[in-house]
């Protein structure tokens, strides 16, 4: 139902009224802004949790083992856990299904020397899929594959932090450099959104580590990417249960913390998640107070302007107008005030926080935002506040007798 | 037209009630110009308030345009106000941000009518009180005799069955009065039925009957000698 006589009537007024109008709007518009302000920061602050995150897969777990820390089924505390090539296979085999990719590492701390350069890095050995659970970026060359697997190759992947130290700007790939007085090649440059650390490390193949280092089957660490399709309480279920049967297969007692964990990155999204829940709930309670302060603004306002126009709209029913048409066009102007000054607040947060994007970021507000479901959600509340802060002084003008208006002069 | 029978009326003042009209009678027809003189106080205004609807009565029966008038709502008092009644007042009660065109039209507005025709209608009225060339004027841009002229024009827009004047010249000066009191003869001349309430002995004189209200009751209700040359 649109009637152009109607707003013809309402832009009459608040054109005549500006004033009061703009003062009216400025609260709701205040109120907006501030909670467009607020639920940008947070989701800013939202996204640097998840960026923290990202460095590696999301969906992954880390198994690691120490000393034993209680007895069980008659052996010692103390005892040295040790993962082995077996226990990878293991993993491999009985959860087929779950898992996507899998990796060991084995841990090293290695000097690297080509010419007259060296240094000390960290070296990983580590099976192929380690790329995709660490998120390696190939820059050049290729990563380790299964054939260098197979082979024991002595092959190296260098991080671009370590192919500047050693190389600076000449080429790297194919060259040959000298790790703890073994030769190896040069196969791949990567980089890592991780940080300057990640890109400070070198791999080699898991099996060549195990014949230069010990001529063993040991591992340090088993990394599992589970289906991403799994949800967060199914994935810390998946977890829970690896953890059980690993924990069997290695004589661990059920509640030796110290000797194994898994570090489910699932149980550290489902923390983060609560603690971004929290936030969002402190948005909306601070959000939804200042909107109703707003609300009662416009609404005391409105009573006000009533009682400035009680002769207007005397005379209004004087010519014939009834209750009805004087309720309609107060609360139809409350809503228009409203939705126009909640726009313009609105627009505005939505403007500061554009203009923010990543200025904000050492504070851990990346990027902050309001997206399209908390616009359209806004308008709708905006409509039903100037529905409520118009409809009481709406009744009150309605209730104003033509006598008694038309007396007060 | 007004056809009152025994009208009561009382307004409560805190635990007492005071008797404002008590007992009147009064039949006005068709096309009359009738007066109502009394001095402050003597009810004339309460009785002008029930005739125009903007007030109920307590006892008696008032029939406008032979309907009677009971338990009326607001919106049937609001529907039968626009639709038999035009109110000219002593303060003009013009609205102060619509043009004068504007103000003409309004009635029409709470008629229903589209814009295009109801401005249409306001200008042939406004034109009849000769103010055509100020259409476009806000009232504070007027005389006190244009605004009058201006609200007699939307007294009249809706084609009303009677014009119900409140101290019509209370608030100007005597030859625009008089200039007022023309208008309103020559609307009379044409038909309309006009009930003007005044204090004033020469504006009473320029009607056809006086009827003279003191404490609530009537006391005289005479033809006056203009008239009755005129017959």
């Amino acid at each position: 139902m649109f009637d152009l006589d109607r707003w013809r009537e309402i832009f009459q007024s608040i054109n005549k009224n500006r004033l009061r109008s703009v003062m009216s709007g400025f609260t709701v518009a205040f109120a907006i802004l501030l909670f467009t302000l607020l639920f940008g920061i947070v989701s800013g602050l939202s996204n640097s949790f998840k960026d923290a995150f990202t460095d590696d897969a999301m969906n992954t777990m880390r198994l690691r083992v120490w000393k034993t820390s209680k007895p069980y089924k008659g052996l010692q505390t103390g005892r040295r856990i040790q993962l082995k090539n077996e226990d990878l296979s293991f993993i491999k085999k009985t959860y087929e299904d779950e898992i996507q990719h899998f990796t060991a590492r084995i841990y090293k701390n290695v000097n690297i020397s080509y010419k007259n350069k060296q240094d000390n890095y960290s070296l990983r050995a580590v099976h192929p899929d380690h790329q995709f659970l660490e998120k390696t970026i190939i820059d050049e060359g290729r990563y380790i594959n299964e054939l260098d697997l197979k082979n024991k190759s002595k092959v190296l992947v260098i991080g671009r932090l370590v192919k500047e130290d050693v190389f600076g700007n000449k080429p790297a790939l194919g060259k040959r450099v000298n790790v703890s007085g073994i030769s190896y090649k040069v196969i791949g440059i990567f980089s890592d959104d991780g940080g300057d650390n990640e890109e400070r490390i070198v791999y080699m193949p898991v099996t060549t580590a195990q014949m230069i280092y010990g001529n063993n089957d040991y591992l340090d660490q088993i990394i599992v990417g589970y289906d991403p399709k799994l949800s967060l309480d199914e994935a810390i279920a998946f977890g829970n249960k690896i953890e059980r049967d690993m924990r069997k297969k290695l004589d661990i007692h059920p509640d030796d913390q110290s000797a194994l964990s898994i570090r489910n990155m699932a149980e550290a999204n489902k923390g983060v998640g609560l603690f971004m829940l929290a936030l969002y709930f402190i948005v909306i309670f601070v959000g939804s107070g200042t909107l109703i302060a707003g609300i009662i603004g416009i609404s005391n306002i409105m009573i006000f302007v009533i009682k400035e126009r009680t002769k207007e709209f005397g005379i209004r029913k004087a010519l014939g107008a009834q209750p009805s048409s004087i309720i309609g066009m107060v609360v139809q102007e409350s809503v228009l005030i409203t939705t126009i000054a909640g726009y313009a607040g609105l627009s505005l947060g939505t403007y500061i926080l554009s203009t923010i994007g990543d200025g904000l970021e050492d504070y851990f507000i990346k990027d902050p935002n309001v997206s399209t479901g908390i616009v359209v959600g806004a308008t709708i509340v905006l409509i039903v506040s100037g529905l409520i802060a118009g409809y009481v002084p709406a009744k009150r003008a309605a209730r104003i007798k033509p006598i008694v208006a038309l007396r007060a002069d | 037209m007004i056809q009152i029978k025994n009208l009561h009326k009382s307004y409560p003042i805190g635990k007492d009630s005071l008797h404002v009209l008590k007992g009147i009678d009064l039949h006005i027809k068709e096309g009359e110009f009738v007066s109502i003189m009394g001095s402050s106080g003597s009810g004339k205004s309460t009785l002008l308030n029930i005739v125009g609807l903007l007030d109920g009565h307590d006892e008696g029966d008032y029939y406008l345009n032979g309907q009677l008038i009971e338990n009326l709502d607001e919106k049937k008092a609001a529907i039968l106000r626009n639709k038999f009644l035009g109110f000219v007042f002593q303060s003009f009660n013009l609205i102060s941000y619509k043009t004068a065109l504007e103000n003409v039209a309004l009635p029409l507005y709470y008629k229903g009518m589209n814009r295009k025709e109801r401005l249409k209608i306001a200008m042939e009225y406004l034109d009849k009180v000769e103010l055509k060339d100020w259409a476009n004027h806000l009232p504070s841009e007027l005389s006190g005799g244009q605004k009058q002229r201006v609200a007699i024009a939307r007294a009249l827009v809706t084609n009303p069955k009677v014009v119900l004047a409140d101290e019509p010249t209370g608030a100007l000066d005597s030859t625009t009065s008089d200039s007022v009191m023309d208008l309103l003869k020559g609307i009379n001349n044409e038909g309309m039925t006009v009930f003007v309430i005044t204090h004033e002995e020469e504006i009473a004189e320029q009607t056809d009957r006086i009827v003279r209200l003191k404490d609530g009751v009537i006391i005289s209700d005479e033809v006056t000698l203009k008239k009755a040359k005129a017959v």
